[in-house]
C-alpha cells in the first residue's frame, strides 16, 4: 500500500477536475465539480480507516525529489494532527459546491474551478512534509480565494478581496524568509520532520517565532490581525465564507502546531504568555463584537474570531488536553460555523438580505430551517451533547492547568457566546416578523431536498462528535503526545516557573478588563 | 594579417545574425510590401542556426581575437536566452506590425543588429568590445523606438532615449578610459590583475568605478538612472518595448556582472556597499511608483525597474565581501535564473498587451481591461498568470526566481535585504493584482462589448504559448533551468 500514491491522488484530483471545467458548459460544470469533490471525499475515507492511531509516525508517506539544488522534496504524509484537517477539507468542499448550485449564476466554470483549486491547495498544505512544498500550497491558495471573494462577492467585494490578499501575503512573505533562514541554520534541509528535531539558539528562535507568527496569526486570525476577516466573510459568496471559516482559518492554527511548537520550543515557551493574552482578548473581544452585529454573516465572522481564540489558547496551553481540545475545536468550528454560514446563505437566497432585522420570525414559514439553525447555534455555544462542548471543555481544562484565572476569563467567552447566539436565534427563529420590510412580496419556501441534504450530514456530525468524541480524539493521541515530548526534550527548562504565571495573568487582566467590564 | 579560422568559428553566431540582418536590409527594397513578412522568417531561421551553434559551444571556453572575445558557458547561456527572446519578439512583431499596418522590413534588420550588439556584450573580454556591443545595441534600439514615424510619442521616446543613452554611453566610455589610464589595459584579465593590489584610496580609480556604475546602471535601468524607462517604454511600439525590457536588460546584466565580478572583482569590498544602496533604492522606487500608474506599459516599465532591483540582489550576494565560492555561484546563478524567468513572464505580459491593441482603440490604459474576463476569457487568464508570476506567487516561475535570489541573500547573511525585498514583493502584488481585479471583478462597459472577437494570429499564439509554458513549467519543475544556470556561471577566482 505504501507504493500507492493515495495522498497525491486525493490532492490533485480536484486540480484535474478544475482543468476539465474549462471544457464544459455551465450546468455541466456544477455536476463535474460535485462529482469530483464527492469522489475526492470517498477517496479520503480510507485514510480514516487505514490510519494507525498507535503511532506518531507519518503515514501514507510519499517522497520524491522535486528540486535538486537546494534539495526540495515532494514529500507528503499524515499524522494525527493533519488527518482530521484533510478529512474536514474533503468533507466540506462538496457542501461548498452544493450551496453554490443556485446562488452562483455567472461564470460557473470559473467559480467551480477556483473552488477545486482551493481544495487542492488546502489539502496540500495539510499533507506537505517539505517546508517549501508547504509554502507553495499555502500561497497558491491566495489567487483562487481572491477571485472567489472578488468576482462573486457582495457590493464591497473588491475592497474585501484586496484586503484579504494583502494581509495574508504580507504575513506569508515573512514566513518565506523564516523558511530560508531555517534551511541554512537547520542543516540545509527543508524537511519538516528534520527541522522539528533541529536545535536553534534562543535568539534565532525568537526572530523566527515572530516571522511564523506573522503568517499564522493573520490566517487564524488572532487579535489584532483579524480585521480582514469580517470584511472577507461578509463580502464572500456563501461557499467562500464556508471555505474561509471551515478550512482556511485552520491553516494558521495548524501552522502553529506543525512548525512553531516543534521547531521553536524555547521561543514558544517564552512567548506563551503573550499568545495566551492575545487569545483571551480574541475570545472576549470577538464575542463582544458579535453581540453588536446586525448582519448575520458579520456576527458569525466575529464568533469565529472568538472560537479561534479558544483554538490558539488550547495550543499554547502546551498540554495534552489543551492541544487535543484545540484540534478537536478546529474540526468542530469547521463543521458548526460552516453549517451556520450555509444557513445564512440559504436564507440570503430567499430574502436577499443578511440583516437580522430582515430575517425575523422564520419558524412560521420555515420550520425545518429554524430547527437546523437552532441546533447549529446551540452547537456553536457549546451545549453538552454537541461537538463544541467537548472541544471547549478540553481547551478550558488544559488552560486550567496553565493558569486558573486565565481559564476563568476564557470561560466568560462561552457565556458571551450564549448571549449573542441565543439572542440571534431568538430574533431570527422566534422573532416578530416585521411588516414594513415588505416581506409580503418575498416567498419563504422551507428547505428543499438539496438544502436538507446539505445540512443533515453536518447535523449528524455535530452529535456524533458530541456524543462519541473519542472516535475523533483517538487518532490524535499519539501525535499530540509526540509533539509534547518534542517540546519537553528540547526545552529543558520547560517546567513553568511559578513566578511567570502571575505576571502573565496580570498583563492579561490589564488588557482585558476594559473589554469585559463594558457589557 | 589573416584571421585564424578558430577566431571566426568563435564568433560564428554573431556573424550569422549580422549576415541575416544585412540580407534583410538588402532584400527590403526589392521585396513587395505584401511579402515583407517573409524577411522576418530569415531572421528566425538565422536564430535557429545560431541556437544550434551556441548550444554546441556550451561546454567550450576559448578566447578569440587576441583576448577581445571570450566564449564560455556564461556567454553561451546569455546568448541562448537572447536568441529565444529575440525569436519570440520577432513573432510578436509579426502580429503587432500587421495590426499597426507597418510593413517595414528594416524593423527586423535593426532588431537583429541590436541582437548582435547584445551578443558581443555578453561574450566580450575587453571593455572596448563591451562598449562596441552596447553602442550597436543602443543605436539600433533608438531607431526601433522611433519606428512608428507617424506617431509623436514614438518619436519622443526615440529622441529621449537617444539623448540620455548617448550621454550614458559617454559616461561609460569615460570610465573605461580612466580605467585604462590606471591599469594600462582594457582587457578584463589585465584589469583584474592590476586592480587586485589597489584600493579605492586612489581617487581616479574611485571615479572610474562610479562612472562605470552610472553607465551600466543606465542600461539596466537601476535607480537613480532609471528616468528614461517609463517614457521610452510607453512611447515605443509594444513589441520594441518588450524587446528592450527583456533582451536589453538581460544582455546588460550579462556584461555588467562580467565587468564587476570578474574585472573589478578585486574591488568588491568597495563597490559592494554602493550596489546595496542602488539595489534597495531600485526595489523601493520601482515598486512604489508602479502603484500609481494607469498606463499598463508605464506600469510594466516600473515593474521592470523593480525586477532589475531583484536581480541586483543576486549581484550584491555574489559581490559580498566575505562571499565564499558557494555564495558567489548561488548569487550569480540566481541572477541568471531570474532574468530567464523574468523574460518569459514579461514577454508574455507584453504579448497580451499587443494582442489587445486593436488599431489604437484599447489596450494601453489599465482601465481598458475592464471586464476583460467576460469578453476575452483566454486573454484574461493569460494575463492573470503573467501578473501572478510577476508578483512572485507560487506555483509560477516568478516564485522560483525570487526564491533563489532570497536563498542567496540569506546565505550571504543579508537576511534583512531578503525581508525588505519580500515586503516589496507584497507591495508589487498590489499593482499586479489590480490588473487582475480590473479584468475579473468589473463588468465590461456596454460600449466596449460590441468590439469584434480577437483573432489571434498564429505567431502571437506561439509567443503566448511559449511564455505560458515557460512560466508554468519552470514554476513546477525548475531543475533544468537551475542546472543550466549553475553550470554556466562565471569562472571566478
Amino acid at each position: 500500500m505504501s507504493s500507492f500514491p493515495l495522498l497525491t491522488i486525493i490532492i490533485f484530483l480536484p486540480l484535474v477536475g478544475a482543468a476539465a471545467l474549462f471544457f464544459v458548459k455551465e450546468q455541466q460544470a456544477r455536476w463535474v465539480a460535485l462529482g469530483v469533490t464527492l469522489a475526492d471525499f470517498a477517496l479520503s475515507l480510507p485514510l480514516w480507516f487505514w490510519f494507525d492511531s498507535t503511532t506518531a509516525q507519518m503515514q501514507f508517506t510519499e517522497r520524491a525529489s522535486w528540486i535538486t539544488s537546494p534539495a526540495i522534496n515532494y514529500a507528503l504524509g499524515l499524522d494525527g494532527i493533519s488527518l482530521p484537517m484533510v478529512l474536514l477539507t474533503t468533507f466540506l468542499t462538496p457542501f461548498c459546491v452544493g450551496i453554490s448550485w443556485r446562488a452562483i449564476e455567472s461564470r460557473v466554470p470559473l467559480f467551480m474551478a477556483s473552488l477545486l483549486i482551493m481544495e487542492t491547495a488546502m489539502l496540500g498544505v495539510f499533507a506537505a512534509l517539505d517546508f517549501v512544498l508547504f509554502y507553495v500550497f499555502w500561497e497558491a491558495m491566495l489567487i483562487p480565494m481572491y477571485l472567489l471573494i472578488g468576482v462573486w462577492g457582495g457590493p464591497n467585494r473588491v475592497y474585501a478581496a484586496v484586503k484579504f490578499f494583502l494581509y495574508t501575503l504580507v504575513g506569508s512573505v515573512l514566513l518565506l524568509a523564516a523558511i530560508i533562514v531555517l534551511f541554512f541554520k537547520g542543516g540545509h534541509t527543508f524537511d519538516i520532520l528534520l527541522l522539528g528535531k533541529g536545535e536553534f539558539t534562543p535568539a534565532l528562535q525568537s526572530w523566527l517565532f515572530w516571522a511564523f507568527f506573522a503568517a499564522f496569526a493573520v490566517k487564524v486570525p488572532m487579535f489584532p490581525f483579524h480585521t480582514w476577516l469580517p470584511d472577507a466573510h461578509v463580502e464572500a459568496p456563501t461557499a467562500g465564507s464556508v471555505i474561509l471559516a471551515s478550512v482556511l482559518l485552520k491553516m494558521g492554527a495548524y501552522g502553529f502546531l506543525r512548525f512553531t511548537l516543534p521547531m521553536l520550543p524555547d521561543a514558544t515557551v517564552a512567548f506563551t504568555p503573550i499568545i495566551i493574552a492575545l487569545s483571551v482578548i480574541a475570545i472576549l473581544y470577538g464575542a463582544y463584537m458579535a453581540l453588536a452585529q446586525a448582519d448575520l454573516k458579520k456576527l458569525i465572522a466575529y464568533s469565529s474570531v472568538s472560537h479561534m481564540g479558544f483554538v490558539t489558547l488550547g495550543i499554547f496551553a502546551l498540554n495534552t488536553q489543551g492541544i487535543e481540545g484545540a484540534i478537536l475545536q478546529m474540526v468542530n468550528h469547521g463543521i458548526t460555523t460552516g453549517a451556520l454560514f450555509l444557513c445564512v446563505g440559504i436564507i440570503y437566497e430567499r430574502t436577499h438580505s443578511r440583516l437580522i432585522s430582515d430575517n425575523c420570525g422564520l419558524t412560521g414559514p420555515m420550520p425545518r430551517y429554524a430547527t437546523f439553525l437552532v441546533v447549529f447555534s446551540l452547537s456553536s455555544i457549546g451545549l453538552p451533547g454537541t461537538n463544541s462542548f467537548v472541544g471547549e471543555f478540553l481547551v478550558l481544562a488544559g488552560t486550567f492547568f496553565w493558569s486558573k484565572p486565565v481559564a476563568a476569563l476564557a470561560s466568560l467567552g462561552i457565556i458571551l457566546a450564549a448571549a449573542y447566539m441565543l439572542w440571534m436565534v431568538q430574533r431570527v427563529a422566534f422573532g416578530q416578523r416585521s411588516e414594513q420590510a415588505g416581506h409580503g412580496t418575498i416567498r419563504l419556501p422551507d428547505l428543499n431536498l438539496r438544502e436538507m441534504a446539505l445540512l443533515a450530514p453536518l447535523l449528524v456530525l455535530v452529535f456524533w462528535i458530541g456524543l462519541v468524541p473519542n472516535q475523533v480524539l483517538t487518532p490524535m493521541h499519539a501525535s499530540v503526545a509526540n509533539l509534547l515530548d518534542q517540546l519537553d526534550q528540547q526545552e529543558a527548562a520547560f517546567a513553568r516557573t511559578p513566578r511567570a504565571t502571575p505576571d502573565a495573568v496580570a498583563s492579561i487582566t490589564d488588557h482585558v478588563s476594559p473589554v469585559t467590564h463594558q457589557p | 594579417m589573416t584571421l585564424p579560422a578558430a577566431d571566426i568559428l568563435a564568433i560564428l553566431p554573431e556573424l550569422i545574425v549580422m549576415g541575416a540582418a544585412c540580407l534583410i536590409l538588402v532584400l527590403d527594397p526589392i521585396t513587395p510590401v505584401s511579402r515583407k513578412e517573409w524577411l522576418a522568417w530569415i531572421g528566425l531561421g538565422a536564430l535557429a542556426v545560431c541556437a544550434g551553434v551556441t548550444a554546441s559551444q556550451m561546454g567550450v571556453r576559448v578566447m578569440a581575437f587576441s583576448d577581445l572575445v571570450i566564449i564560455d558557458p556564461y556567454a553561451s547561456f546569455w546568448k541562448l536566452l537572447l536568441y529565444l527572446v529575440s525569436g519570440l519578439t520577432i513573432l510578436l512583431s509579426l502580429a503587432y506590425l500587421k495590426e499597426e499596418a507597418m510593413h517595414l522590413a528594416e524593423y527586423y534588420g535593426f532588431l537583429l543588429l541590436s541582437l548582435v550588439g547584445m551578443m558581443v556584450m555578453v561574450s566580450a573580454a575587453d571593455l572596448l568590445t563591451i562598449y562596441l556591443g552596447t553602442e550597436l545595441m543602443s543605436l539600433s534600439l533608438y531607431v526601433l523606438a522611433g519606428i512608428k514615424r507617424a506617431e509623436g510619442r514614438s518619436l519622443e521616446a526615440s529622441a529621449k532615449y537617444f539623448v540620455l543613452g548617448a550621454f550614458s554611453s559617454g559616461i561609460l566610455l569615460y570610465g573605461i578610459s580612466l580605467l585604462f589610464g590606471i591599469t594600462g589595459s582594457t582587457r578584463l584579465s589585465a584589469i583584474t590583475a592590476a586592480v587586485h593590489t589597489r584600493s579605492l584610496d586612489d581617487p581616479t580609480l574611485l571615479l572610474a568605478l562610479i562612472l562605470l556604475v552610472v553607465g551600466f546602471g543606465f542600461k539596466i535601468a537601476a535607480v537613480p538612472f532609471h528616468m528614461w524607462t517609463p517614457d521610452v517604454y510607453e512611447g515605443s511600439p509594444t513589441s520594441v518595448t518588450a524587446f528592450m525590457a527583456v533582451a536589453a536588460k538581460a544582455a546588460s546584466f550579462g556584461a555588467f556582472m562580467r565587468v564587476f565580478l570578474e574585472g573589478l572583482g578585486g574591488l568588491k569590498a568597495n563597490w559592494h556597499g554602493l550596489f546595496l544602496i542602488v539595489c534597495v533604492a531600485t526595489l523601493i522606487l520601482g515598486n512604489v511608483v508602479a502603484i500609481v500608474q494607469t498606463n499598463i506599459k508605464r506600469m510594466l516599465a516600473y515593474s521592470s525597474i523593480a525586477h532589475a532591483g531583484y536581480a541586483l540582489i543576486g549581484v550584491v550576494v555574489a559581490g559580498h565581501a566575505t562571499a565564499s565560492s558557494e555564495i558567489r555561484s548561488l548569487g550569480l546563478s540566481s541572477v541568471m535564473l531570474y532574468l530567464a524567468i523574468y523574460s518569459f513572464m514579461t514577454l508574455g505580459a507584453f504579448a497580451v498587451v499587443a494582442l489587445l491593441r486593436k488599431g489604437g482603440l484599447e489596450g494601453e490604459e489599465i482601465e481598458d481591461y475592464t471586464g476583460l474576463a467576460k469578453r476575452q476569457p483566454v486573454a484574461a487568464f493569460l494575463m492573470l498568470v503573467f501578473m501572478v508570476s510577476l508578483a512572485g506567487i507560487p506555483p509560477t516561475a516568478g516564485f522560483i526566481g525570487k526564491f533563489y535570489l532570497f536563498m542567496g541573500a540569506v546565505r550571504a547573511g543579508l537576511t534583512w535585504l531578503a525581508v525588505v525585498a519580500l515586503l516589496f514583493a507584497a507591495v508589487s502584488a498590489y499593482y499586479y493584482l489590480r490588473v487582475v481585479m480590473v479584468m475579473y471583478m468589473r463588468e465590461p462597459e456596454a460600449s466596449v462589448t460590441v468590439l469584434p472577437r480577437l483573432l489571434v494570429s498564429p505567431p502571437l499564439a506561439i509567443v503566448l504559448a511559449c511564455a505560458l509554458a515557460g512560466v508554468g513549467f519552470f514554476g513546477l519543475y525548475p531543475d533544468p533551468l537551475v542546472a543550466l544556470a549553475q553550470h554556466a556561471i562565471l569562472a571566478l577566482k
